[in-house]
């Protein structure tokens, strides 16, 4: 109380001042609040990507690890193969057949979870109270189900000793079992079944925001069901559509689990190719470099999910 | 609803859309309830059925290093989500319920980070990171892998607590201090118990991902440190046994188990507020 | 008549943003609130009327100018150390407390014993009538009953001033009239202080002993509802108190009485003294129900032409287009309809209730 009457008379002449300090106090404990997560993520995280872009300009060790000798030649053997002979630059055949199917699949993996994750969120998003609640919880258990123990489940389905294969043959629509694994398709078929919920989960947020009066509204103004879902529905939900493509993307592309169970040695992705950097290849840098251009490539990726998100909530 | 009668007229029904709805739910469940049946089968084969027998969980459950991978997995998911858990609701503390401050931006994107980077460059970061800290201490036991796991489990635990945050009603705090509440009596009596559901429900996202995670792990650890889920990809290269099935199975069960109790909490947490 | 002191406000600005810049949502703002009254901010939202019930509870703090309650300056104590309590908007019920333990809560942080505790709260059920509620939680309770429940959560601590922040506006219209009785019935039983923000003209003037009404961070004027009502003093109060009708005109003399020249020719006399010199332009303000209707020739009055009649039930609304070409709204009786030159169309005479034109500025 002693204390408190001068810091009150002492404030009239100086206008803010205590609010000025309280502010201060405030910031300052919501940043000392977040610093222990801050450092664990700079640590465990955030901070050794910058060991990685460092690592990308150097040369390869003998065995392992890197020469501190600073070079572009990580960065260049991206695209590029120098010629053992006469020492010129070719492009980078299986290097760029990597990144092709990288985001060949990816792309194909995002489009198909769009055509089942849509009618599959809508379908989630108009059951009634309860039954909504059960069919979200359906679609929640693959989605934190162990991303190993669902590509081994595939893996089970598609073998070719597997139980699709031993179905076809004994109801006598093929003789010999079907090659999918180790194929793209394998890849293909593995990643949608994997990212399907990373679909399903924001477009089943964005419906469930949906206002059905205005589909109402539409096909009181003459529409049909195809109309309304062309001209009101899906660009409302458009914003979920983005997000789940993003959701679905990224991992993709840096997907290195699904590709390397399913697909085999010779089906590599991105991921698969980075790993290999730092295990046979035994070219850190290039692994490194490779990991940046990933990383870029998913940044690129994001802002345009940023510049389509801010754009779509400016409509609302 | 009867055949005879044409079906009413419904907004919320397009054509197609449930048949698409069910048939992805058929494909979503039929393989993980295939593993499911044939971790019980008696036969060494997945495809042929010999008969119901828990056979390969008792050979998982007396195989030595399944044994000790599961405890390696458990002891690094507890530590993991505890950790993160805890700085996860100080930073929710210090990032929502406040006029927007300098830097606050910066924390979101920080701690949403392992959310956006490929988990294959991060990995790779903490390979190079860590394999030249273990060259330079020595040291190469579970503590990597804990720090790691803590680090990228922050954001999970993190965007429960912080949702549950911004659903509460700030007059709450307000209400306490005027009711003679220090600042201490008011986090303790107040604020806290309301977090409660929603600490919960992001200590227990935290455990399941930390649980299932492949590639950081597979980076990280030192020889002899797999875990259930580098475990079980190392068992994928060879030849599949049915013993996979049936850890796949366990693994399956504590994740059901787990997402029910999430269910059920964060079901409250709408429920009241 | 003297009396004690409450709460007095001494020269406060509040200053959202920057000083210089920030938004000011007080400005220079003085007031004595005096010692068991019933004191209400009246104003539209955004007057500042909130901001600064939050600063006597300490959830603000003021930018400039200081607080004293009971004599003693309270600027730098923060909420949980001064002896107020308030009825949020929201109530802010903590929702996993039972109804008895919410009431309990201020006794506790005070430290009492706990059979005060137990006497207090059983006291306070009793006194907003939830005795039967006691271990319920807020979910489980009407709008209505959440209400009860704050305000015997305030009241339990005896608080010196009671802070109440449009406590009654979630609550619909019939609760609301009921609600108003109770609190006005709960003030005098108690004897505490009360400070009531609201933005319904009508609750403020039920309630109050006294009314302060503010705009733009201002303080216009303090005074009982009848004073308010009756002499509003400038035309923001005069329009946002009841309704009024603005005419504009020019002083011919300042009398008393002082004559005043509205457009189109018209003049009119008003029996007062303190009017703008002669030639300032001033404005005059006049409730509906005090605008008569009578033949448009009658003597001393304006002419008009009906423009609109509404029906309101007890009574109409006539809508008229003065010679002046200003509109006017009279409130009379709906016995009235059907009466001779009471029809759209027609020219009447207008005049004014003797001392029901006053004016309100320039």
């Amino acid at each position: 109380m002693a204390s408190a009457k001068p810091a009150a008379t002492a404030h009239r002449s100086d206008s803010g001042v205590m609010e000025r300090r309280a502010e201060r106090e405030r910031t300052r404990r919501n940043w000392l609040l977040s610093a222990p997560a801050l450092a664990l993520l700079v640590i465990g995280a955030s901070g050794p990507l910058i060991i990685v872009l460092v690592y990308s300009f150097m040369t390869p060790g003998d065995f392992s690890g890197v020469e501190w000798t600073p070079t572009f030649d990580a960065w260049v053997q991206i695209f590029f193969t120098r010629d053992i002979f006469d020492d010129t630059l070719g492009l980078a055949d299986a290097h760029l057949s990597i990144f092709w199917r990288s985001v060949r699949l990816s792309l194909l993996t995002t489009a198909i979870t769009i055509v089942f994750g849509l009618p599959t969120a809508w379908f989630i998003a108009t059951r009634p109270g309860r039954a909504r609640t059960f069919w979200l919880f359906l679609i929640t258990i693959p989605f934190w189900t162990n991303l190993l123990v669902r590509t081994f489940a595939i893996l089970e389905m598609i073998r070719n000793e597997g139980l699709l294969n031993t179905w076809l043959i004994k109801l006598g629509v093929i003789a010999s079992p079907l090659q999918i694994m180790y194929t793209d398709t394998a890849v293909l078929i593995g990643m949608a079944y994997v990212y399907l919920p990373l679909m399903v989960l924001p477009l089943y947020a964005a419906i469930e925001r949906f206002d059905f009066r205005l589909v109402e509204a539409g096909y009181d103004l003459y529409a049909n069901r195809l109309q309304v879902l062309r001209r009101v529905i899906l660009p409302i939900v458009k914003p979920g559509i983005v997000a789940g493509s993003i959701l679905v993307f990224v991992p993709s592309l840096g997907a290195y689990v699904t590709p390397r169970v399913l697909g085999g040695g010779k089906n590599m992705m991105i991921g698969n190719f980075i790993e290999l950097q730092f295990g046979q290849g035994r070219n850190w840098p290039l692994g490194a470099s490779l990991s940046i251009f990933l990383l870029l490539i998913v940044m690129v990726a994001l802002l345009y999910y940023v510049r389509a998100s801010t754009r779509g909530s400016s409509h609302d | 609803m009867t055949r005879t009668s044409p079906r009413p007229f419904s907004v919320r029904r397009l054509p197609g859309f449930t048949a698409i709805a069910i048939t992805c739910f058929v494909l979503l469940y039929a393989p993980i309830v295939t593993i499911v049946i044939y971790s019980f089968n008696a036969g060494d084969s997945v495809a042929l059925w010999r008969g119901f027998s828990t056979k390969w969980y008792t050979v998982a459950a007396g195989n030595q290093i399944v044994q000790e991978a599961t405890l390696r997995s458990l002891v690094i998911a507890l530590w993991a989500s505890g950790i993160s858990t805890v700085l996860a609701t100080m930073a929710a503390l210090g990032t929502t319920r406040a006029r927007n401050y300098r830097g606050r931006t910066l924390i979101y994107m920080l701690i949403n980070q392992p959310l956006m980077v490929p988990e294959i460059v991060t990995a790779v970061a903490l390979l190079i990171f860590f394999s030249s800290i273990k060259i330079a201490t020595g040291y190469s036991g579970l503590g990597y892998l804990i720090l790691a796991h803590s680090a990228f489990c922050i954001p999970f635990a993190y965007l429960p607590i912080r949702a549950r945050m911004e659903g509460m009603d700030l007059a709450l705090e307000s209400a306490a201090a005027d009711l003679y509440a220090t600042p201490w009596q008011t986090f303790r009596r107040i604020t806290l118990p309301l977090m409660a559901p929603g600490i919960a429900a992001g200590a227990m996202l935290a455990f399941v991902v930390s649980l299932d995670d492949v590639i950081i792990t597979e980076f990280v650890k030192s020889a002899g440190q797999d875990t259930l889920p580098t475990y079980m990809l190392g068992q994928l290269r060879r030849a599949v046994t049915p013993e996979v099935n049936a850890i796949s199975t366990a693994l399956l069960a504590l994740t059901v188990l787990l997402l029910t109790v999430f269910f059920i909490l964060s079901g409250r947490n709408t429920a009241r507020s | 008549m003297t009396h004690e002191t409450a709460i007095a406000i001494r020269g406060v600005s509040k200053i959202f943003g920057p000083v210089e810049t920030g938004l000011k949502a007080l400005d220079n703002v003085s007031v004595d609130i005096r010692r068991n009254e019933f004191f209400t901010l009246l104003g539209p939202s955004g007057c500042g009327k909130t901001t600064l019930l939050r600063m006597i509870a300490g959830f603000e703090t003021p930018t400039n100018g200081a607080i004293e309650l009971d004599g003693t300056d309270i600027t730098a104590e923060p909420p949980f150390r001064r002896p107020v309590n308030t009825v949020f908007q929201s109530y802010a019920l903590f929702p996993h407390l039972t109804v008895a333990q919410n009431i309990a809560f201020g006794l506790e942080m005070l430290g009492r014993g706990k059979d005060e505790i137990k006497a207090t709260t059983a006291e306070m059920l009793a006194l907003v009538r939830m005795e039967a509620m006691a271990a319920r939680l807020p979910a489980q309770l009407s709008g209505g009953q959440q209400q009860r429940v704050a305000l015997a959560r305030a009241l339990a601590p005896r608080p010196s001033v009671l802070l109440l922040d449009e406590p009654l506006s979630a609550l619909d219209l019939k609760l609301r009239k009921q609600m108003q009785i109770e609190l006005k019935r709960m003030q005098q039983d108690t004897g505490i202080t009360f400070v009531f923000v609201t933005h319904d003209q009508e609750e403020a003037l039920t309630m109050s002993d006294r009314i302060a009404v503010m705009d733009a961070g201002h303080i216009l004027q303090i005074g009982s509802p009848r004073d308010i009502y009756e002499r509003p003093a400038n035309r923001f109060v005069a329009g946002f108190i009841g309704e009024s009708n603005f005419l504009d005109g020019t002083v011919l003399a300042a009398g008393p009485p002082a004559r005043i020249a509205l457009g189109g020719g018209q003049e009119l006399s008003i029996d007062t003294a303190d009017s703008p010199a002669a030639g300032q332009p001033v404005t005059l303000a006049v409730r509906p129900e005090y605008v008569l209707l009578g033949a448009f020739d009658a003597p001393g009055s304006l002419s008009g032409r009906i423009t609109n009649l509404i029906y309101f039930g007890t009574d109409m609304h006539c809508h008229l287009t003065l010679d002046s070409g200003e509109e006017l709204v009279a409130r009379i009786p709906s016995g009235l309809s059907g009466k001779e030159g009471l029809e759209t169309g027609a020219i009447a005479g207008v005049s004014f209730a003797p001392g029901a034109l006053r004016i309100v500025g320039a």
